[in-house]
């Protein structure tokens, strides 16, 4: 009995954050739209729906109707379960995010390193799905990918490091706890702003977790002009819309984590007051990340593959080193 | 298997469930001596190197049912996270094909693995058959987690130290030899490539 009590208690769980991210996904995608015709001076999708709105979700049922092939060349069995793989290791990410005072899957003690954990396994969907296709597009950019996202996890992990140090734990809400003062306060402070260090370390944490998600200027791996659309180039229908999906997921994710980390998460800009406190306060707060995640995709050019990893391994993670000793020498001095 | 995704995904602590912890037990130690069975028996590399990772997943969730959090954590983030995505990446890189061509250089090196794999399992059985109920397996009293962070940090900064500094020492060696072997190599490939 309490066996099945607890098994449909996490079935309940998971399928309400399955919805969540579902219709995530279907508004990040209509944002995107728009916020690229307008950074373009366009207007974007507006014929379905009222100023578009419903565009995504005829775009899903397109989607979902349309034929799926598989190449006869490609290995059947890894063909299939790649978008499963990186699909749920992008949507379990969500369990550990707090998304208010109670609002949190599951708050386990060790919170970021299980965000940090599932999402490394996305490589693994990644170059599966590259290699199983059987095609030269799609396993190069599975090859840049693998090497682009274990690279960027160091200056990644570098930078949750140096926010651990300063809150001494590696629970999620006790990460938004230690930034309950808000942002102007002289305790508690929010820790993009505590010291010098730890606001560098935003800006490695954000270009890092860019690098991570694929997205421009790091979109090496589906860089369209040179590999078509790179690991998913043999993808079609709904195995395609996986991808797609765990791509916004991901997107929602890392920017839900830098606000978590360094933004307070959800308590509030303001200490004892209800301004932008709690979910929505949480939720303004990382569409504002994401939409300069966009932003940043209709503005800059893509880097080159050696640019890419001689930012990574030449500037990033030597910056990252003396950060987090920086970090280290500031609590050993000040707190 | 579903119920095991699960409980990786949502490790919802709940002291009181050793039915599900013992249902747990079963079903990933299946997977874990299944998928180790399978990294020796596909003729594939790509799939063995998969197989390797579930068992390195299902090893992971041991961990968690143990409610050993961190431990389950780090064990993802190196071995599945960074060194099967290394490995995954040299043998598609050397695409490697079927063992089949390797089956005549490996002739001397059988006959060898026979005799150290008989000696081990001599010894395995051996030692299990003498120390079969004068064990106990250590109990995970609840409220004081094993595998807690800071428990882990400070054994490894105080009782471990040693074999803590060591090994890192291994690692740095590893580190200066790769790249010493690398930069010699391309020293010695005539400069055609004019940046850096």
């Amino acid at each position: 009995m309490e066996l099945l009590s607890s098994l449909i208690f996490m079935l309940v769980i998971a399928a309400a954050l399955l919805g969540f991210v579902m219709l995530l996904a279907l508004i990040l995608v209509l944002a995107e739209r728009k916020v690229s015709a307008y950074m373009q001076d366009r207007v974007g999708p507006r014929r379905v729906g009222p100023f578009g709105s419903l565009q995504t979700i005829a775009d899903a049922i397109k989607l979902l109707l349309k034929e799926d092939i598989i190449s006869l060349q490609a290995d059947r069995k890894l063909f299939i379960l790649a978008p499963y793989l990186v699909f749920v290791s992008s949507f379990a990410v969500f369990a550990a995010i707090p998304f208010g005072r109670n609002l949190i899957a599951s708050d386990i003690n060790i919170g970021i390193l299980y965000i940090m954990a599932i999402s490394s396994v996305v490589v693994l969907g990644i170059i599966m799905a590259g290699w199983a296709s059987n095609s030269k597009w799609a396993l190069l950019g599975a090859m840049r990918s693998a090497a682009q996202m274990v690279s960027y996890e160091i200056p990644l992990a570098l930078s949750i490091l140096s926010v651990i140090m300063l809150v001494g734990s590696l629970r999620m809400q006790d990460i938004v706890g230690a930034q309950s003062g808000g942002l102007f306060s002289a305790q508690n402070r929010w820790i993009l702003l505590d010291n010098p260090f730890t606001f560098l370390a935003f800006f490695i944490y954000f270009i890092s977790a860019l690098s991570e998600v694929n997205r421009t200027p790091f979109d090496l791996p589906e860089a369209e002009s040179e590999l078509v659309a790179g690991f998913h180039t043999e993808y079609s229908g709904m195995r395609f819309a996986l991808f797609f999906l765990a791509e916004y997921a991901n997107m929602f994710a890392v920017s839900a984590i830098a606000v978590t980390l360094f933004l307070g998460g959800w308590s509030g800009i303001l200490p004892g007051y209800t301004f932008l406190n709690g979910v929505p306060g949480f939720v303004i707060k990382v569409s504002v990340l994401v939409f300069v995640i966009m932003w940043l995709r209709w503005t800059l050019p893509r880097l080159r593959v050696d640019q890419l990893m001689s930012v990574c391994w030449k500037y990033l993670i030597p910056i990252a080193f003396f950060n987090l000793i920086g970090v280290g020498v500031w609590i050993l001095i000040f707190d | 298997m579903f119920g095991a995704i699960l409980w990786f995904a949502f490790p919802i602590n709940k002291p009181g469930d050793t039915l599900l912890q013992n249902a747990l037990f079963f079903v990933l130690g299946g997977v874990v001596v299944i998928s180790a069975l399978c990294v020796i028996y596909f003729r594939n590399p790509i799939y063995s190197a998969l197989a390797l990772v579930t068992a390195l997943f299902a090893v992971a969730g041991l961990f968690i049912i143990l409610e050993a959090y961190f431990v389950a954590a780090v064990q993802v983030i190196v071995y599945a996270g960074a060194i099967m995505v290394l490995f995954l990446f040299v043998i598609m890189l050397l695409n490697l094909g079927d063992e089949e061509s390797l089956e005549d250089r490996l002739s001397w090196a059988k006959r060898v693995a026979v005799v150290i794999a008989s000696l081990f399992f001599a010894e395995v059985f051996y030692i299990t058959i003498k120390l079969v109920g004068s064990v106990n397996a250590p109990k995970v009293t609840s409220g004081q987690p094993v595998g807690d962070p800071k428990t882990i940090g400070e054994l490894l900064f105080t009782k471990f130290l040693l074999p803590f500094e060591v090994a890192s020492l291994i690692l740095l060696a590893a580190l200066i030899g790769v790249i010493t072997l690398v930069h010699r190599r391309s020293d010695e490939r005539s400069h055609t490539s004019s940046d850096t």
